[in-house]
């Protein structure tokens, strides 16, 4: 499998995040994409927690099935949600990242995990999204919301709530507004 | 037209009180340059070389009085007391303070009105006809469609960070007059017997790279636009470049695809969706179409009413001239559709001030059902006026600016703002159009010249259209000093095609005389009622090159 040559930027482990709606404790560590020249030993894997990179999901899929329910997958924002699939169904977390908050593939990506795909899990948002995409990530499908850093997170949550409604369909209100209109 | 309901008042509302808050995060320090940007260009809020200057959303271009006085208002109260009519059809404030956006927009929730994503990558204004609804070969009216797109993209949550901006026109008629050619998607009315639905056309635009759209679909079914929408949008936005902003429009990705390729993984996706809630229902086609119903229109007797205009025009040359150029067929005897041109001499094209804005307003309550079109070409249409009124109508116009009889001829160009205003520009624009204007301000020559597109853009970013433009003009710089290039041969029409460059570039001041040269070799090489683009057509670039360029002797 082809390796990036240099890596962008990684997610981090805040240790507070939201989480459907409130501010949690972070109880799952995320591990980086692997270096140039770096091997994936699955054996040394962290208790508790954690969530992987696709590729070493992808890699070792049948050997994690004994601890399903504490391995998540990380997609990052070039990596479509089709590369999990229907495999969604049966994992507890999926985290998205955003290198950059104007990389906005992540929300295609959660809208079809959820609509497509069959994802009833923790949906997460990772790296650089901001307060301001709150609503629009909700829409698409996100219940979790990983700042990078501290963050006054009791205040930003408030963003959730910036709007009351909406025209489109989206995971959070499926009907389209000129269905609800009569 | 379309109007508000309490949910989307409620929306509007929210969107106000949100900006309000990101802009006093932003003026507190708590929000970076870096993290403000997307924010205030989704509520089309630019920095520009002076001043901000905030994009005000006309939703495909239909205004009525309430609004244009309240546009008036907020010029007046936050602003020069002036405002400008941009090319999609939307309206420009030059010169706000940061801090009074959030209450300007504020006051236009107040009468519907709104600027959101005027700017950003996302889904923008959509545009259409001027003439939506009178025009003589419409198949059907495109606004119920353009109102359906409105909502749908308004805050979608999925395509509010695209690679870049994205542009929707839809054309209801037979003759393209919303230039679907040059946008991202074009979607053309059409009828299959009855039934009506769309071509769809992806890939078009202007900028650095301007591309002719391609046809994805011939006939998509009615009930199914906004899920194809979807469709495209969503593989756009998974598959479009991010790397770099100069290749990262929907253009790009489908010349890299191949329509077909891009068409078949639209039509793929749209597979899984086509089926889903955002198939419309008849109710909503039904509700849609309930807001563009004809105004209750007079009873005239078609010929009688052209023979007495014709006998007003026969006594006034001046009327006469007017009508001739500024008026436009209408489908009901007895009325007209008028442009207002915002293009006399020595006025920046598109540029009206507060009390003109009343006017238009004044204008629209007394002559055409209170209601007013903005024009891509930077004019004003009042669309139903009585023949017997237009007599009326124009001496009114005179008397405010905008009856200089010149709609499609040389002198109405359209015309980015330029380096006067936008940090973009590499050169000016709006004094080489003025240049143009006095050189040219003979009417007997223009209207012997006839139909002529002159467009003008300060830099290749071809907000001016000069790509589409029968004869284009571009800003370029040369180590620091603006120069203009000469494109000739563009159309934005059915038969849409691309400028070519006519050789090296000339000084602002040369610009005119250049022009001049061209226009002789037409004049000289016309056949008949040839109309420029014809002639230029038939003899190609060659001579017209060998004109300009030739050594004087």
């Amino acid at each position: 499998m082809p390796k990036p040559i240099k890596l962008g930027p990684q997610p981090g482990n805040p240790t507070e995040l939201i989480l459907n709606g409130e501010v949690a404790t972070n109880e799952w560590k995320i591990l980086p994409q692997l270096e140039e020249g770096e091997t994936f030993d699955i054996n040394a894997l962290p208790p508790g927690k954690v969530i992987l990179p696709l590729r070493q999901w992808q890699a070792h899929r049948e050997a994690l099935a004994k601890r399903s329910a504490e391995v998540g997958v990380w997609l990052d924002s070039d990596e479509g949600a089709e590369l999990i699939g229907s495999e969604a169904a049966n994992l507890p977390l999926i985290a998205i990242h955003f290198p950059a908050f104007a990389d906005g593939r992540g929300f295609s990506a959660g809208r079809l995990l959820r609509e497509r795909f069959g994802f009833k899990g923790e949906l997460r948002a990772v790296g650089g999204f901001m307060r301001d995409q709150l609503t629009y990530l909700q829409r698409c499908g996100f219940n979790a919301y990983a700042f990078e850093g501290e963050q006054p997170l009791t205040i930003l949550k408030e963003s959730l709530h910036d709007f009351g409604d909406s025209y489109q369909s989206g995971v959070d209100q499926p009907l389209p507004m000129f269905r609800r209109r009569f | 037209m379309y109007r508000y309901d309490d949910r989307d008042r409620a929306i509007i509302n929210d969107r106000v009180v949100q900006f309000r808050g990101q802009t006093e995060r932003y003026l507190a320090g708590e929000l970076s340059e870096e993290q403000f940007l997307p924010l205030r260009l989704q509520n089309g809020l630019y920095i520009q070389r002076l001043a901000p200057m905030l994009r005000i959303a006309v939703p495909y271009g239909l205004l009525n009085s309430s609004q244009l006085r309240r546009l008036a208002r907020v010029s007046r109260d936050y602003d020069k007391g002036y405002a400008h009519f941009t090319t999609r059809q939307n309206l420009q404030y030059n010169w706000p303070q940061l801090e009074d956006v959030p209450a300007i927009l504020a006051e236009l929730a107040e009468v519907e009105m709104h600027a959101v994503q005027t700017s950003g990558n996302c889904i923008r204004n959509t545009t259409s006809d001027p003439y939506a609804g009178i025009a003589l070969d419409e198949i059907a009216d495109p606004r119920p469609y353009c109102e359906l797109i409105r909502q749908w993209s308004t805050f979608h949550p999925e395509f509010a960070f695209l690679p870049r901006k994205f542009k929707i026109a839809v054309s209801g008629s037979e003759q393209d007059r919303a230039a679907i050619r040059v946008h991202d998607i074009g979607v053309q009315i059409v009828k299959h017997g009855e039934e009506i639905g769309f071509q769809v056309l992806v890939g078009g635009g202007q900028g650095r790279t301007p591309v002719i759209a391609e046809t994805i679909r011939d006939f998509l079914p009615e009930e199914d636009l906004l899920s194809y929408l979807e469709a495209i949008v969503r593989v756009y936005n998974q598959l479009g470049r991010r790397d770099n902003k100069y290749k990262a429009r929907i253009k790009i990705l489908v010349k890299a695809l191949g329509p077909e390729e891009f068409g078949r993984r639209v039509e793929e996706e749209w597979q899984h969706i086509k089926d889903g809630v955002e198939k419309l229902t008849p109710e909503a086609l039904q509700w849609a179409k309930s807001f563009f119903t004809a105004p209750d229109y007079k009873t005239f007797d078609g010929a009688a009413s052209e023979a007495a205009l014709q006998q007003q025009a026969d006594s006034d040359k001046a009327f006469a001239r007017w009508l001739d150029r500024n008026t436009y067929p209408h489908r009901v005897p007895g009325y007209r559709a008028i442009k207002l041109s915002t293009k006399p001499t020595g006025v920046p094209p598109g540029d009206v001030t507060d009390r003109q804005l009343e006017a238009i307003a004044d204008l629209a309550d007394a002559f055409s059902f209170g209601e007013a079109r903005a024009t891509h070409d930077q004019n004003v249409v009042l669309a139903d006026v009585e023949q017997g009124q237009l007599y009326e109508l124009w001496q009114q116009a005179r008397k405010h600016g905008f009856a200089t009889p010149n709609i499609g001829t040389l002198t109405d160009m359209i015309c980015c703002p330029g380096g006067d205003y936008c940090s973009l520009a590499n050169a000016k624009s709006i004094p080489v159009a003025e240049a143009i204007q006095r050189r040219f301000d003979d009417m007997d020559y223009l209207y012997d010249l006839g139909d002529l597109n002159l467009n003008i853009s300060g830099c290749m970013n071809a907000c001016g259209h000069h790509h589409v433009g029968h004869i284009g003009i571009l800003g370029v710089d040369k180590k620091g000093e603006e120069f203009y290039q000469i494109q000739l041969g563009g159309s934005a029409s059915n038969e849409a095609s691309l400028a070519k460059v006519l050789g090296p570039s000339f000084s602002r001041a040369e610009v005119p005389e250049v022009i001049g040269k061209i226009l002789d070799l037409y004049v000289e090489q016309r056949q008949a009622e040839e109309p420029f683009i014809d002639t230029y057509n038939r003899i190609g670039l060659q001579p017209f090159k060998e004109r300009v360029y030739a050594k004087a002797n």
